[in-house]
């Protein structure tokens, strides 16, 4: 959080501390040409020895000479060796009236923060006299300390005293500016401490200072309140506009020392334009129209020829455009603007400069997602395939993909991940895997002929089969089984594949499971007879790991159903003695399984054991699950997870028990009953974000459909009328598919994805038999929380009560992180009806709270356990896949309720922090225990 | 560039590695410009600034970055103030 001083070997980092999480910190390296290390060392250590002599003197020493000690062990401190003595002398320091005294002294103790109580009440006093001084200089120093420092503290001790002096009419401009960002460090550290109050108002009038400096310090200041408090400072904006319409229209020459390479105050610009991303465009016309004339005028000054040929003039030029274009991304209103932004993007992509490119193609990325600018984005496709093959730079290259990723649609999609597979053999090492999982979503996403999303995965494990994950090549074998247009091709095309004489393990497994499902398809065919395929797989076998040799086990068991002939040939090999005696215990148990199963069940028992596997529940894409993981900062935990999901998942083809439980008859094409829909009529308003309530309502309905004629009757054809008044309120962006389309989906399948958002996603499965159907609901949990009183209820109104008779199940209240729950709804059909039931779900997400922290104490693995122990948990060992985390658990009993908590502790040694996790069912309990631990390590 | 949950802007003088560690939403030419102003403000404080300068009068360094970044912002951005402020501060020595 906030890192002192970093220092390896010859080369030495002096922080200059401005650190804090969230901004800049400051660093110099400067490579200092030394003498030998150990002269150096014994050179400090007689420098420390003869310090610390002259402080436990008797003598008391003159400001002059403290001042050269603390200087002196400053300096040793910087060199990267540790200083535990000096602190007193410091402070001392800083109740000298010289200036010069004064600045070490602060100067010390912003660098060697150090937490001993009595010494901070001491900083405080003289810090609170400094301020109180007048002396500009004086309480520059002592703001100048608190905004380094910014420890509770302190924030404790000043954070109402800043802002009087911040809005107080007698106050320097330089004060003003140094308590602007004091303040803004104390809110960012402890934002309960800093009270709102009428001084808001008047530093919101700060931006019309005529000091740029201080309107500068304000900017930063109110952009940060105002992204957690937006109604207050509401009346920044059309401040912000008005002082950024004076900037960009004033001549170069008009601001004078703001004039930077004659780009007219450029960070404030970049400032003044980031505050405006706090807020929606503006609803005052006249404000808008402003605004909109500034974004004008800067995207015309791209196109001046520039005023000086430096490199400084055009970045300063650049950084005010490309937060101008950030702007309007963030409006995402004025189509005219959007495409001026990407035609000028459009031409830095061919820019010499290499930042320039960067920059280009990442804000392009964010372009491609409006609906205004997707279009204009797309014009520039040959471009950015250039770019792939050419780029020198891989920081570049890497944002190529990104875009090509974004601005991907069906139009183009055969061709983007064509290019995109043709690079991927030329790819960096780093990004390889990224590149596979991107391919694997778009053909997927895309795929209109799903023959071309067989070869395209196909291709890629054959480029890149290191780089593609399980997630990938299980999504593949879902796919294939939930379509059956392509269950023959895939087939044949894995065959083909397997023909290469050294192929890929990922390919033999893709093929293994294929085959085992499908090779009767291509049995007739008598290049690929059932004996050339068990043939051809069974070579490759000896060179495969254990678990792919345990996935060929299973295809050869279903062989022996597919095809009854070469039954003698499969048993031949799982009798042989490097299957049957196999050291590995699960090749051994299933060939031995295997063996017997074949020889004493009957052809029905093993066609029904070894029965195609039913169609997957739609769901979210594992594999798009990954690459959020991989792109936000997920936790190692959350993957695990989805991984062990999707083998359970996986084994349901090894296991012959759950096979047959869940080989359910397949719906007969000529249904006596049939429709079903559902529609997601959504009023969920996304989740309250300031307020901490968490309860996200998604109302949903869905339906049964009408039964035209007499239940029995041997030649129903319904027709469902659909509910088509329900209004879809939610943002298009919430829903991954439109909620409209996938209800009326229903209408002619029984299967499918109803609902889909980033929180929850919800499939339905169903069977009909005359006026009787049974759904299944999915339910699946698309985020890495808990979820809490998960209550879905299916509501008829009254009118389709006396029609329709449903039962519901109840479902477990708690939906674990990525897991899936199942709901069984019975339905009768009494009569034919209209109106669709409405499927409501509640739900409040696990209540969470995280802190990270820096160590207080030695990191010390024992004591930290017998921390946790003693704070009454019980302590899990070997449950983190991290063996350096604590992960502890227990219960807190009160008269009327017991809470369950979770904890997890995660040490950063190198850093010296810790991460702090706490999960309990309740909120408030999080957060309190969350305090009281952060304080303990 | 991009580094942990931030990214890390740098400029090379030399032998010297600037580096200003940022958000990743933080405009980053803006903070590259930063740094060339924040150089040339020493440049001008210390006449044709080299690393010994740097070394040497490291509290004065500090000044200098307190007086044009604090609280992990920019604050002054004019470099004749800045210049303004320090001589002062230095008459006061």
């Amino acid at each position: 959080m906030f890192t002192n001083v970093c220092f390896c070997l010859g080369l030495k980092m002096v922080q200059v501390a401005e650190g804090c999480p969230k901004h800049s910190v400051l660093i110099c390296v400067l490579f200092i040409s030394g003498k030998s290390k150990e002269a150096e060392i014994k050179r400090i250590n007689k420098e420390l020895a003869n310090i610390r002599s002259k402080f436990k003197g008797d003598k008391a020493l003159d400001g002059y000479s403290k001042k050269k000690y603390v200087c002196k062990l400053l300096f040793i401190f910087l060199l990267g060796h540790d200083i535990d003595f000096g602190h007193m002398e410091a402070v001392n320091l800083l109740s000298s009236n010289r200036y010069t005294e004064k600045q070490i002294g602060y100067l010390f103790i912003s660098v060697l923060v150090n937490s001993n109580s009595e010494l901070i009440r001491l900083i405080n006093n003289a810090i609170k006299n400094d301020l109180a001084s007048r002396n500009p200089t004086f309480m520059g120093l002592a703001l100048h300390c608190i905004a380094n420092v910014g420890s509770r503290e302190m924030a404790e001790a000043f954070a109402g005293e800043i802002p009087k002096i911040l809005v107080a009419g007698d106050t320097m401009d330089s004060v003003k500016q140094s308590a602007a960002l004091c303040l803004l460090r104390l809110y960012r550290t402890s934002p309960d401490l800093v009270p709102m109050g009428d001084w808001t108002s008047r530093v919101v009038h700060l931006l019309n200072d005529q000091h740029l400096g201080v309107v500068t310090a304000a900017t930063s200041l109110i952009t940060t309140l105002a992204q957690k408090n937006p109604e207050e400072f509401k009346t920044s904006v059309s401040l912000a506009v008005s002082r950024l319409s004076r900037i960009v229209t004033s001549a170069s020459t008009d601001l004078q020392d703001y004039t930077y390479y004659f780009v007219p105050a450029p960070w404030l610009s970049v400032k003044l334009l980031r505050l405006l991303q706090c807020y929606p465009p503006p609803e005052d016309p006249a404000v808008r129209g402003r605004l909109t004339e500034c974004l004008e005028t800067i995207l015309n000054k791209a196109q001046e020829p520039p005023k000086s040929k430096k490199v400084q003039h055009s970045n300063a030029k650049n950084a005010v455009l490309f937060e101008a274009i950030s702007l309007i991304i963030h409006h995402d209103s004025e189509p005219n603007l959007l495409v001026r932004a990407c035609n000028q993007l459009g031409q830095f992509l061919q820019h010499r400069e290499t930042n320039l490119r960067y920059l280009a193609l990442e804000s392009m990325c964010t372009l491609a997602s409006s609906e205004f600018s997707h279009e204009a984005v797309k014009t520039h496709i040959e471009t950015v395939i250039n770019a792939l093959k050419t780029e020198r730079d891989v920081s570049v290259r890497q944002r190529a993909v990104d875009l090509l990723y974004a601005m991907c649609d069906r139009s183009n999609a055969q061709q983007i991940v064509a290019e995109m597979l043709n690079y991927l053999e030329t790819a960096d090492y780093s990004i390889r895997e990224e590149i596979v999982l991107k391919v694997a979503i778009l053909a997927e996403k895309y795929a209109v002929d799903y023959t071309w999303y067989v070869d395209t995965i196909l291709n890629l494990i054959r480029i890149a089969g290191d780089y593609v994950s399980e997630e990938v090549w299980y999504r593949v074998i879902q796919i294939v089984i939930n379509r059956d247009d392509v269950q023959g091709y895939a087939a044949k095309t894995v065959f083909e594949a397997l023909q290469a004489p050294a192929c890929h393990e990922n390919l033999v497994k893709v093929g293994g499971y294929i085959l085992g499902e499908f090779g009767n398809l291509i049995a007739g065919d008598p290049r690929s007879s059932p004996l050339i395929q068990f043939n051809l797989l069974h070579s490759k076998f000896h060179l495969c790991s254990v678990p792919t040799r345990a996935l060929l086990l299973s295809t050869y068991i279903k062989f022996v159903n597919l095809f009854p002939e070469i039954k003698t040939t499969i048993q031949d090999v799982l009798r042989s003695d490097s299957q049957l005696k196999n050291a590995d215990v699960e090749l051994q148990q299933r060939a031995v399984e295997y063996l017997r199963l074949s020889t004493i069940a009957s052809t029905d028992i093993l066609a029904t054991v070894l029965e195609e596997m039913p169609p997957f529940p739609e769901r979210e894409s594992s594999i798009l699950a990954k690459l959020k993981k991989k792109k936000g900062p997920g936790t190692v935990t959350d993957l695990e997870e989805i991984k062990k999901e999707r083998s359970s998942d996986m084994n349901g083809s090894a296991e012959p028990a759950s096979v047959n439980a869940s080989a359910v008859s397949t719906p007969s094409p000529s249904a006596d009953l049939l429709g079903l829909g559902a529609a997601p009529v959504t009023n969920s308003a996304p989740p309250p974000s300031s307020s901490g309530s968490l309860l996200v309502d998604v109302f949903s309905d869905s339906a049964s459909a009408v039964a035209p004629l007499a239940p029995g009757s041997d030649d129903n054809f319904a027709s469902p009328d659909l509910a088509s008044s329900e209004v879809v309120s939610e943002e298009p962006a919430d829903t991954v598919h439109d909620a409209d389309e996938l209800f009326h989906k229903f209408v002619c399948k029984n299967n499918g994805v109803l609902f889909e958002n980033q929180l929850l996603q919800i499939g339905l499965k169903s069977e009909f038999r005359q006026n009787l159907g049974r759904m299944f609901i999915f339910y699946g949990n698309k985020t890495s929380t808990q979820f809490l009183n998960f209550t879905p209820t299916v509501i008829c109104s009254d009118d389709l009560q006396s029609s329709l008779n449903l039962q519901t199940k109840p479902v477990d209240p708690t939906v674990d992180g990525g897991a899936q729950v199942q709901q069984v709804v019975n339905i009768e059909c009494v009569s034919d009806f209209m109106e669709a039931p409405i499927l409501n779900i509640q739900f409040s997400p696990k209540q969470e709270v995280q802190n990270i922290f820096k160590a207080k104490h030695p990191m010390d693995a024992e004591i930290t356990k017998a921390k946790i122990i003693g704070f009454g948990s019980a302590l899990l060992e070997e449950v983190d896949p991290n063996p350096a985390n604590f992960v502890g658990a227990g219960i807190i009993h009160t008269k009327t309720t017991q809470i369950g908590c979770l904890l997890r502790l995660e040490p950063n040694l190198q850093a010296q922090m810790y991460r702090l996790t706490l999960r309990t069912s309740k909120e408030a309990v999080s957060q309190r225990l969350c305090e009281l631990l952060s304080e303990q390590f | 560039l991009p580094f942990r949950n931030f990214k890390i802007i740098y400029r090379r003088y030399a032998g010297l590695y600037f580096c200003i560690c940022v958000d990743v939403t933080d405009n980053n030419l803006a903070y590259l410009e930063a740094i060339h102003n924040f150089v040339e403000v020493l440049n001008e404080y210390f006449h044709n600034v080299c690393e010994l300068d740097l070394v040497f009068n490291f509290y004065k360094v500090y000044t200098v970055v307190d007086e044009m970044f604090l609280a992990g912002e920019i604050r002054e951005t004019s470099q004749t103030k800045v210049l303004k402020q320090l001589l002062m501060l230095q008459s006061l020595e």
